[in-house]
């Protein structure tokens, strides 16, 4: 019942090596996150990564066309090769016209285990504690503008249709 | 839109509970009462590293949020959690959860795609 961490594991069906490659390349990382990074992933880097349409699903990509080009801070905590590769940042800065720069950041930590068949990953973010309150509050909001913005596309999907 | 009042009623009401548990003091109590509640302050306040007088006035902050309520039982208050409401809490997590499932998924069609 923590609200400070959340964890999800995935099994990914492609080698150790395949799947190190893809979160600890930033160049990789940003293909399939759908950012652009301003330097590679070494220890300690801090980074400005900037949105860019994601080049692997064509329906997210059309929704972070919008936020193309917003820029947000990305610092390299640890990085082992072929286990393990953290990093820093503001978790959901998405609200235009907040400066989250003085704001704590959370750690989010990427976990590889080569098992039979692939690979499980395990990612967690942790620090939501020291999260403001208005801004975890702010995510009700957001979410539902979401969940508006799904619901324009799905009519405007069905009236192309009739 | 028609949903946007309720919105705005949903943030207004979730932030006094991000509020409340953004302090560690108060978190250890929703702790407490979550592995062992409901508990008397008494209870609450054996092996706190606060007063009892403090602990009080934390139940009162969490009460306020409507994280917990009490119920007199005798001589004494027994606090217990609200767990509907401490659910609510959790929504930002989920949130964040699902934006992270968005990206899994997005990852696992990447590694899958130039298989090697």
């Amino acid at each position: 019942m923590s609200t400070d961490r959340m964890e999800k594991t995935i099994m990914l069906p492609a080698p150790r090596a395949r799947v190190w490659e893809a979160i600890s390349d930033a160049a990789q990382f940003g293909a399939w996150f759908g950012v652009r990074f301003d330097g590679p992933f070494v220890a300690g880097a801090r980074l400005t990564g900037r949105i860019v349409p994601t080049s692997v699903d064509a329906e997210v990509a059309k929704l972070q066309r919008p936020h193309e080009g917003k820029a947000f801070e990305f610092i390299v905590d640890r990085i082992e090769p072929m286990s393990s590769f953290s990093f820093r940042w503001h978790p959901y800065a998405v609200e235009p016209g907040v400066d989250y720069a003085k704001e704590p950041m959370t750690l989010v930590v990427f976990e590889l285990a080569a098992v039979q068949g692939g690979t499980l990953l395990t990612i967690s973010e942790s620090g939501f504690d020291q999260i403001p309150p208005a801004r975890r509050a702010k995510a009700f909001s957001a979410n539902d503008s979401g969940w508006a913005a799904q619901t324009r596309l799905i009519g405007t999907y069905l009236a192309k249709g009739s | 839109m028609s949903r946007k009042p309720a919105a705005a009623a949903k943030l207004a009401g979730a932030a006094p509970v991000f509020a409340a548990l953004g302090d560690t003091a108060r978190l250890r109590i929703v702790q407490r009462l979550c592995d062992g509640g409901p508990l008397s302050i008494t209870r609450l306040t054996e092996g706190a590293q606060i007063s009892r007088q403090a602990v009080t006035k934390h139940l009162r902050a969490l009460e306020d949020a409507g994280l917990v309520r009490s119920d007199r039982a005798g001589r004494e208050r027994i606090w217990e959690l609200r767990t509907k409401r401490l659910a609510e809490g959790r929504r930002y997590l989920d949130q964040i959860a699902a934006e992270w499932d968005g990206a899994l998924a997005r990852l696992r069609t990447f590694v899958e795609r130039d298989k090697r």
